[in-house]
């Protein structure tokens, strides 16, 4: 009877065409890109020529199409009971990538089975988020529970490490915006405030490391200036408590006035001193609101205070002695430090020039110079987005832009009107992963994301970027398809 | 957990994030796209590699047609580097006949970024400049054994004549002040460097055509952009009719041989320099090819400075030549009438005897004055007008009139000629005696050698021969001109416009019958021409502290109805009836007769086989030193 139910609403479920318009969109809108941006001007292959990008471009089509089609066929239970069996089998095909791939460019994330060239890394991105589906579905999951917390960190750590190791540190970092759907899930907001708070600190350090302010640098100055005033917002947002917020800001004011007003009597100040006093006494003064309230929270924001001032003095080492030279030179022209357009910024120099010369309406399909003449590198695969640049202008790109802006608030709506946990999160999953790829592959392009290369979901070549969206996209298509409907 | 505010709602933040960043990318794609028109020069810059498009220089004719100067084709070999795969150096080497220390010495100059700034393996590359025709075929033939290597061809200045090369200059690749001060020129063009080739390059070059193709990142070519619709086309240069006569150039030059000086043939009626010879010259096919450096050195380190063209930078005392000059005023002036008397011992009486003269009747007027280039009778003039206070305020006023009537008869200022670096040879005024003697109270008889064109003047043997022109003229001349015509193009008017001198036509009567006197009964005998031709003429012995008296004449044919006006100046070459005379006599012979008739082919042969050059020539060029110290006086 049940089964009976459940077979009437499967057939009844209707796939959501509107998501599946966005797709064919992107798609095609991608091949003609791929057509114009690997155009050769002295030997032009035609659009449906198989020795040319388009022509393979369209055999990825093809078969990313039947796959979908098989991906809708296919039993939505068949997801979700092989979910841990497929990230396994993941796993070990990762594995063995890190074992035998040759280094193409650099990175040894490429399977080559006859004349098929496979990533492997990109199928994985589902697997995990099938797994993590599966993981939180299960019997009375709270997130927050130690071994919870260790099983879904694994998960996504464990691929994130292998893919660092083929030196695919863009794809690693695709895993980890899957955090976003942790935090949807239940990770306190503390969590995300925290990294936010690190990223902020990390670019202050490392882009005002150079001026000094007395004994500190001018980033560290500003820095602890913003541990102050993020630690006010913590006492008012968790223990709701004014007084202590009014005095958390102002002592720090008073002990700037205080030095100041002592220039004026011919005292010579270290304001770097004056900045490290402002934060002990802030630090001190959490103390003592602890010893006084026994609020555990106060402990805890102490503990953040301390916390994000050793990560403040941390940051310049792991800058200079943890990360490649070339990954800080991505990282200052990212930050405007440099202006390198031979060396890291040539990428990023020349994809903007492509863009910026597009102008409102764009030089007309084909007509781009920069990327027929190869200016840009990569054009029709990371740097896709700036064939639309120039050809299509700003209407081109304003319009691509809002289309996905457009068709990630889709994927999330999906995920929320799933009923199932494991669909939520794996519609999360999926959203997370579509907005990382856009974020990161269009800020890259116009000069704003240091470059990490991914490609643009459906708009860079490539078959296995195509094919990992693709059944990324549709699982949760068939997902939703079958969901109980209320 | 959910707050009550719908946009930190868990649900919703992540849509909310997304919105915010997309806002984000569109300012800066705004930023980009609209704001910043910069990105669209850097693109063009990018990928528009604009090619010029060579126009071919104007040839060059003489007045009769003959074609001087035109263009042949040279070859340069280039090379992409990237392309050359399995190349057989040697055979390469074996083709181009240079040995293999050479090609790598080209090959190691070629890649040197410091020597060839624009190096790029993927674009071509110069690396053997000017091959001739026979090396170009011979290495055509082969070409398919060598990939990478191209042929690109360029027009190179060829030459019917050996001679004249001080008139029609050369081209060399621009340089760099020139490209400062003209954005026409780009680096590697050529341009006219002296002569008419600079004189006349705006109208010989021609207007630079550009082609705009599409370059990759590599600098690779990849095609016309939009099918060449924004190429513009070269535009040729205009083609020069010279007025000089290149057989009588040629003669003059051969004349000249072994000697230093200079002949200017001009026609009076149009101020038309039919022969400008500058001694000595140089064949101008020397300075075009690979031997441009070394032969440029060669001619740069000769003491005879065969680089300067004395015709129009070499200023001597015209000497004697200067007489009629003097004449004009004292008689314009009314200092004296053609009927006036001066005696002569032999030299200048209130002077002593100085400057000394030669055996002839006194007293006597102009006319036999100018005949027997009498000096005591000039003197005599200058002195009456220097010191006629009835007239003038002072001496120094009677002078600046006189020098302002030597300016207005084409003295002491360059004329104009269209050709560069010519001198102004040097006519002092009133201000520079000041300053010399240190008083405004100096006397004629201070200066009294200026009256016989000794002393300070100084005059180029166009100014000299200008002079000629003027008298044949009676009172007028144009400004000389190498350059008659300009295909497709006018003349400046400077050329066309009469220069009056303000000296009345009947004193110009008087001067030349004083002139062709000399040549029938007084110093230049030999220059008469009857009965075919009355001629004028008036020899110039001009001291020379630093050796031998340079040897002058000036003159005209016929009498009435000019045809031409000479001036030769033969330096150390002592009498003006020495040297001057004789050449000039062949000159005017080979113009009005047409061929030196048989009765003086002997002259010519002596005249060619002499030789007057001395053992060590270090002769500065006196005018060099005045002109610079006396500039401010001439004002």
């Amino acid at each position: 009877m049940i089964y009976q139910r459940n077979r009437e609403w499967a057939e009844k479920g209707r796939i959501d065409w509107f998501t599946v318009g966005f797709y064919l969109l992107f798609v095609l809108l991608g091949w003609l890109n791929i057509y114009a941006a690997s155009y050769d001007l002295e030997n032009a292959t035609a659009l449906f020529d198989l020795s040319g990008r388009a022509g393979m471009q369209l055999v990825w089509m093809g078969s990313s199409l039947l796959l979908a089609i098989a991906l809708i066929k296919i039993d939505v239970r068949f997801y979700e009971t092989y979910a841990i069996l497929f990230y396994l089998a993941g796993i070990a095909l990762l594995i063995i990538t890190l074992l035998v791939a040759k280094d193409i460019n650099g990175s040894r994330s490429w399977l080559i089975i006859g004349p098929v060239r496979l990533q492997p890394a990109e199928f994985m991105k589902f697997l995990i988020a099938l797994t993590l589906a599966k993981v939180f579905n299960g019997y009375g999951f709270r997130l927050m529970d130690r071994r919870n917390l260790l099983i879904v960190t694994a998960v996504i750590l464990l691929p994130v490490l292998l893919v660092i190791a083929q030196s695919e540190t863009g794809t690693a970092l695709v895993y980890l915006s899957l955090i976003l759907v942790l935090y949807r899930e239940g990770l306190p907001g503390g969590f995300l405030f925290t990294g936010i708070a690190a990223i902020i600190y990390f670019v202050l350090g490392i882009k005002y490391s150079d001026i000094a302010v007395g004994i500190i640098s001018q980033g560290e100055f500003m820095t602890i200036l913003l541990i102050i005033i993020f630690t006010a917002s913590l006492i008012l947002n968790y223990l709701k408590a004014v007084k202590p917020f009014l005095v958390t800001l102002l002592l720090p004011c008073a002990i700037f006035l205080a030095a100041y007003i002592l220039t004026f009597l011919g005292v010579t100040i270290d304001w770097g001193v004056i900045a490290l006093a402002a934060l002990s006494t802030t630090g001190i003064y959490l103390i003592f609101l602890f010893i006084r309230n026994r609020q555990k929270n106060y402990l805890y924001i102490f503990l953040f205070l301390v916390g994000s001032f050793l990560f403040l003095e941390s940051v310049e080492y792991v800058f200079h002695e943890v990360l490649q030279p070339h990954q800080q030179m991505r990282i200052k022209v990212t930050l405007g430090m440099e202006q390198d357009l031979s060396g890291a910024g040539y990428h990023v120099g020349q994809s903007k020039i492509a863009i910026g010369s597009g102008g409102f309406t764009g030089k007309g399909f084909l007509n781009g110079t920069q990327t027929k003449l190869k200016y840009v590198p990569e054009q029709d695969t990371d740097f896709i987005f700036c064939t639309i640049g120039e050809e299509h202008g700003f209407v081109g790109s304003a319009i691509i832009l809002l289309l996905f802006v457009a068709f990630i608030l889709r994927l999330l709506s999906l995920a929320e009107r799933q009923t199932t946990i494991f669909g939520r999160v794996y519609g999360y999953a999926v959203a997370s992963i579509f907005l990382f790829h856009l974020v990161v592959n269009i800020g890259m392009v116009i000069g704003i994301m240091p470059v990490i290369g991914i490609p643009l979901p459906f708009f860079s070549y490539g078959g296995s970027s195509l094919w990992g969206f693709t059944i990324l996209l549709f699982i949760l298509l068939r997902i939703d398809k079958s969901r109980k409907r209320i | 957990m959910n707050s009550p505010n719908p946009l930190t709602n868990k649900k919703n933040i992540i849509a909310v994030a997304a919105v915010i960043i997309a806002l984000i990318y569109l300012l800066q794609l705004f930023h980009l796209q609209i704001l910043s028109p910069e990105y669209r020069e850097y693109a063009d810059s990018n990928a528009f590699l604009r090619r010029p498009l060579y126009p071919a220089r104007g040839a060059i004719y003489d007045r009769k047609g003959n074609l001087l100067v035109y263009n042949r084709p040279t070859y340069d070999v280039m090379m992409v580097v990237r392309e050359m795969e399995q190349f057989d150096t040697l055979d390469f080497c074996r083709t181009l006949n240079i040995d293999i220390e050479r090609f790598h010495l080209l090959d190691t100059d070629m890649k040197d970024r410091r020597k060839n700034p624009g190096y790029s393996s993927y674009t071509p590359q110069l690396f053997l400049s000017q091959l001739n025709v026979e090396e170009y075929g011979l290495l055509q033939e082969k070409l398919y054994k060598f990939p990478g290597i191209y042929i690109q061809s360029r027009t190179e200045r060829q030459y019917n004549y050996s001679g004249m090369g001080l008139i029609l200059g050369y081209v060399a690749e621009v340089d760099k002040n020139k490209m400062a001060a003209d954005p026409y020129y780009a680096r590697g063009d050529y341009v006219g460097k002296s002569g008419v080739e600079l004189s006349h390059e705006e109208d010989l070059r021609g207007e630079k055509g550009v082609e705009v193709l599409l370059r990759d990142a590599h600098g690779r070519v990849q095609g016309r952009y939009e099918e060449g619709r924004h190429d513009k086309a070269p535009e040729s240069g205009k083609d020069l009719t010279l007025s000089i006569d290149i057989d009588l150039q040629t003669y003059g030059e051969l004349l000249m041989h072994n000697k230093v000086g200079s002949i200017v043939m001009i026609e009076p009626k149009t101020g038309e320099i039919l022969c400008m010879v500058s001694a000595p010259t140089y064949d101008p096919a020397l300075l075009t090819g690979k031997a441009f450096g070394s032969n440029y050195q060669s001619l740069e380190n000769n003491p005879y400075k065969p680089l300067i063209n004395r015709a129009i930078a070499g200023t001597y005392p015209p000497g004697s030549t200067f007489k009629p000059t003097q004449g004009l005023i004292f008689l314009q002036e009314g200092i004296i009438t053609p009927e006036s008397r001066y005696s002569c011992f032999g030299g200048y009486p209130p002077l002593g005897g100085r400057p000394a003269c030669h055996g002839h009747y006194s007293p006597l007027a102009i006319q036999y004055a100018l005949a027997t280039s009498c000096n005591s009778f000039f003197c005599y003039g200058l002195n009456g007008m220097l010191g006629n206070r009835s007239k003038y305020a002072s001496t120094g006023n009677a002078f600046d009139v006189w020098k302002d009537h030597m300016v207005n008869m084409g003295f002491g200022y360059p004329l104009g000629v269209d050709l560069p670096s010519e001198k102004r040879g040097f006519i002092p005024n009133s201000k520079f005696y000041s300053r010399v003697f240190n008083t405004d109270r100096w006397h004629a008889h201070n200066i009294i050698s200026i009256a016989i064109g000794q002393g300070e003047i100084l005059a180029t043997p166009l100014q000299i021969a200008n002079l000629g022109a003027l008298i044949a003229n009676r009172g007028y001349f144009y400004t000389p001109h190498v350059v008659k015509e300009i295909k497709g193009g006018a003349l400046d008017e400077q050329f066309t416009t009469r220069h009056e001198s303000g000296i009345n036509r009947e004193h110009f009567e008087v001067t030349v019958a004083g002139m062709a006197d000399a040549v029938t009964i007084g110093t230049c005998r030999g220059i008469n021409l009857e009965p075919f031709m009355e001629v004028c003429g008036k020899t110039g012995t001009a001291e020379n502290p630093h050796g031998d008296d340079h040897s002058l004449f000036i003159g005209f044919a016929p009498k009435d109805n000019p045809q031409v006006a000479i001036a030769v100046v033969v330096e150390n070459g002592r009498f003006g009836a020495t040297n001057a005379v004789p050449i000039a006599r062949l000159m005017m012979q080979r113009y009005l007769m047409g061929e030196v008739p048989e009765s003086d082919r002997w002259l010519e042969n002596t005249i060619i086989n002499r030789e007057i050059l001395p053992y060590v020539y270090t002769r500065n060029l006196p005018a060099r030193q005045n002109e610079s110290e006396n500039e401010e006086e001439m004002q």
